[in-house]
């Protein structure tokens, strides 16, 4: 097939790689992107989640929270936003934000929540309080549970970072856009090539991070089952 | 046993769907069945001046008595070119020189009689046919907001000669390498590399956005666009011939194009000026009124309807 | 014409006279979203129950098919319809096969996870008892999965949902139009419709099925929560 040769020659030209439509500049541009909305979405969703898990008052909005963000669509919000502001940042940041939030919220509730009724009976047995438990027992369980939302978030939004092109701006999006624009199919499969590459380097990474970060005696699979009965059971 | 009934109920409901899908293809797209001789599909892109060319080809086909199928608003050209040539629409309002950069993207042709003559054979390949042009014609052209033409002392195209390396261009991707772009610019202005290239959109949103807030000084619009007027842009005048003739023309497929068709946009065509152009955008992208209403309204004014 | 200043139209969120204008279009859209949500689920459960049916027989082909659904899903979602293009030409059938694929991708893995989580023992009882392989799956081990290959369902559902709008840039789009529509006129109106009925429609399909899964798993209301 011709077009398995043209975008493996095109993905092989050194033009491609260098300058400032180059692989190197629009992959950056891409993760900087990801990386700005993830850590906002974060410093937003994981007081929400872990709010909910630790008093338990609106379990119900956090447990459901993450199906019905699936269903936010972001090429929308991206369009909305950008009509009433205009060009620059802000459209693709508030897209991104919007769609990282939701599993980032679900899994740290359910992380904070799923902690073992006899390991809280303990801490508290010890003269431990509220934000005590929270903060030395709760958190540190809930840990591979929140990684794993954030992962999630991560990877979704790396592969939906392509519509800052949608509004002019770089990322790897640009060779979908431009190769559109320009009739250039070995450009856009390309593009959806390098995303992809990014995503899944992304989930590879982010689950790397995870293992170093979950302190040791917790497996993750245990958590695994946690969420999908907690999730089942929710139905 | 219950859940077998309730299982058999799903499976038959299910085949029924899938039956009422494959047949039903027709009533998804809003019944357009490609090729067939007796209705004709009437497509278009995104920007409203083609909704607005488009219910008014529709509005007088209708009027002659054709049978008549509206698939509007289908992306850019790129994606709706090629529909036309499959025969997924039988009719699109064009324009003479994009139609020719499209099919050939290194045309230089740039009068009208030039660029019809051009095209006539590209079309003619496809199975396509241009009627008669209007004399209405939407160049591409450059603009400036007031403050950077004050700034920098800009009126005509020329005049960016020198001042280029100052300033930020934005436009469509293909801005960058058609002839009628930047290296035309070069060419036949000798005007020296801009500061940067931003790729935005073809006179639309974005790049209306771009110019207002600064983050672009120049920018490729169409030139019977509302947002002209509407934000006191200036147009740089085009001292030099570079841009392509752009007379509205309605291109059809071939087998499509009937006596009856045929005769009812050419009885349209003569009409459409610049300027009633210019008049049914504002209302349409400043007034925000349908493009149907407007292209309707304007038919029976010049006693079309 | 009137010579009286444009109206600041962004700033005005909605404008309802032009939504009752429209009603018959955007009930249009509603209605072209809704059909293809709905095949695009239903072709999807179609081709992954053969799938997932494969990948629990042979567990080896398990990872594979996992790692191919896997990557196959982080394609951008315009791109994958971009490249249908030139197949399948500009039509719903283009957007179809596009939309199947991404829930294809969800389901083949719920399926796989809802059968293989199915206890062993249960398993083993019910051939104990004489039941034909094809008896053991329809009567055993599918209803038992069906917890979680309904909770697939309803990720695959709501996720269609939101994708269907991006089919809206190959001239499809269901309320995806909307936002095209409000993108080129500059007009915020379309676009707010577009997404609160997503969002709506999305609320209540997922409602609908978690009511479906109710009613096929009686056994499972009296657990709590």
């Amino acid at each position: 097939m011709t077009v398995v040769n043209e975008v493996i020659a095109w993905l092989t030209d050194p033009a491609q790689w260098s300058g400032p439509d180059g692989i190197p500049v629009r992959t950056l541009q891409h993760l900087w992107y990801s990386l700005l909305a993830t850590v906002i979405a974060g410093a937003i969703a994981l007081p929400i989640g872990v709010f909910i898990g630790h008093t338990g008052r609106g379990a119900v909005f956090a447990i459901n929270l993450t199906n019905l963000g699936r269903a936010i669509p972001s090429l929308g919000i991206i369009i909305l936003v950008f009509t009433l502001v205009g060009f620059g940042i802000v459209p693709v940041l508030v897209a991104l934000i919007a769609l990282a939030v939701p599993p980032i919220v679900t899994n740290s509730y359910i992380g904070v929540r799923s902690v073992d009724r006899d390991v809280r009976d303990a801490a508290e047995g010890m003269g431990m309080r509220g934000r005590q438990v929270l903060w030395e027992v709760e958190l540190p369980v809930a840990t591979p549970l929140i990684m794993a939302g954030i992962r999630t978030s991560a990877v979704q939004v790396v592969a939906t970072a392509t519509l800052a092109a949608f509004v002019g701006l770089g990322g790897l999006g640009r060779y979908l856009i431009d190769g559109l624009s320009q009739r250039d199919l070995a450009q856009v499969v390309g593009g959806a090539i390098l995303v992809a590459v990014l995503s899944l380097l992304t989930e590879l990474v982010l689950g790397r991070v995870q293992t170093l970060v979950v302190p040791e005696g917790l497996a993750e699979r245990g958590a695994d089952a946690a969420v999908r009965a907690k999730v089942e059971k929710a139905a | 046993m219950r859940r077998i009934r309730l299982g058999g109920a799903a499976v038959a409901a299910c085949l029924a769907l899938l039956l009422a899908a494959c047949g039903g293809d027709d009533a998804l797209q809003g019944g357009t069945q490609p090729n067939e001789q007796s209705s004709v599909t009437v497509g278009s892109t995104n920007f409203s001046e083609q909704l607005i060319l488009a219910e008014m080809y529709a509005a007088v086909l209708k009027k002659a008595g054709v049978n008549v199928d509206t698939r509007l608003n289908l992306g850019a050209r790129e994606v709706v070119f090629p529909a036309l040539e499959k025969g997924e629409i039988d009719l699109l309002p064009e324009y003479n020189g994009s139609a020719l950069s499209f099919l050939n993207p290194d045309a230089t042709q740039t009068t009208a009689d030039e660029v019809n003559t051009a095209l006539t054979p590209l079309l003619d390949g496809k199975g396509l046919v241009a009627l008669e042009p209007s004399p209405a014609e939407d160049k591409d052209g450059f603009a400036v907001t007031k403050e950077t033409a004050d700034k920098y002392g800009l009126a005509k195209i020329s005049d960016l000669k020198g001042k280029a390396g100052q300033l930020v261009i934005g436009g469509p991707p293909e801005l960058k390498t058609r002839p009628s772009g930047i290296p035309g610019l070069k060419k036949v202005y000798g005007i020296e590399d801009f500061k940067e290239f931003k790729a935005l959109d073809a006179g639309g949103p974005l790049t209306t956005s771009a110019l207002n807030k600064g983050d672009i000084d120049v920018g490729r619009v169409f030139t019977t666009q509302g947002a002209i007027a509407e934000h006191g842009w200036v147009l740089l005048e085009e001292d030099k011939p570079l841009e392509p003739a752009q007379n509205i023309v309605p291109i059809g497929r071939k087998d499509a194009m009937t006596d009856q068709v045929t005769q009812a946009l050419n009885a349209l065509a003569p009409k459409i000026t610049t300027e009633e152009l210019t008049k049914l955008n504002k209302l349409v992208e400043v007034d925000k009124q349908d493009p149907e209403k407007v292209a309707n309204d304007w038919l029976t004014q010049q006693g079309l309807l | 014409m009137t010579d009286a200043p444009a109206p600041v139209l962004a700033a005005e969120l909605i404008r309802w006279s032009w939504v009752g204008d429209h009603l018959d279009d955007i009930r249009g859209y509603l209605f072209q979203h809704v059909q293809l949500t709905v095949l695009a689920v239903l072709f999807g459960l179609l081709l992954a129950f053969p799938l997932a049916l494969v990948a629990v027989r042979w567990p080896r082909t398990y990872s594979p098919v996992l790692g191919f659904t896997g990557v196959l899903f982080t394609i951008p979602s315009l791109a994958l319809f971009i490249l249908l293009i030139p197949f399948t030409g500009l039509s719903v059938r283009t957007s179809l096969i596009g939309l199947t694929i991404y829930t294809l991708l969800i389901l083949v893995r719920n399926i796989v996870e809802g059968l293989r989580g199915v206890d062993p023992d249960v398993r083993e009882a019910a051939q104990a008892m004489g039941y034909t392989p094809a008896r053991q799956l329809l009567q055993v081990e599918l209803p038992l999965a069906l917890p979680v290959i309904m909770a697939g369902i309803r990720i695959a559902t709501v996720t269609t949902i939101g994708l269907v709008t991006v089919t809206a840039l190959i001239g499809q789009g269901g309320l995806g139009r909307l936002f095209i529509d409000g993108f080129t006129l500059n007009f915020t109106t379309p676009i707010v419709v577009g997404i609160v009925l997503s969002a709506l429609l999305a609320f209540a399909a997922d409602l609908a099925l978690v009511g479906l899964q109710r009613q096929l798993t009686p056994w499972a209301r009296s657990r709590g929560s």
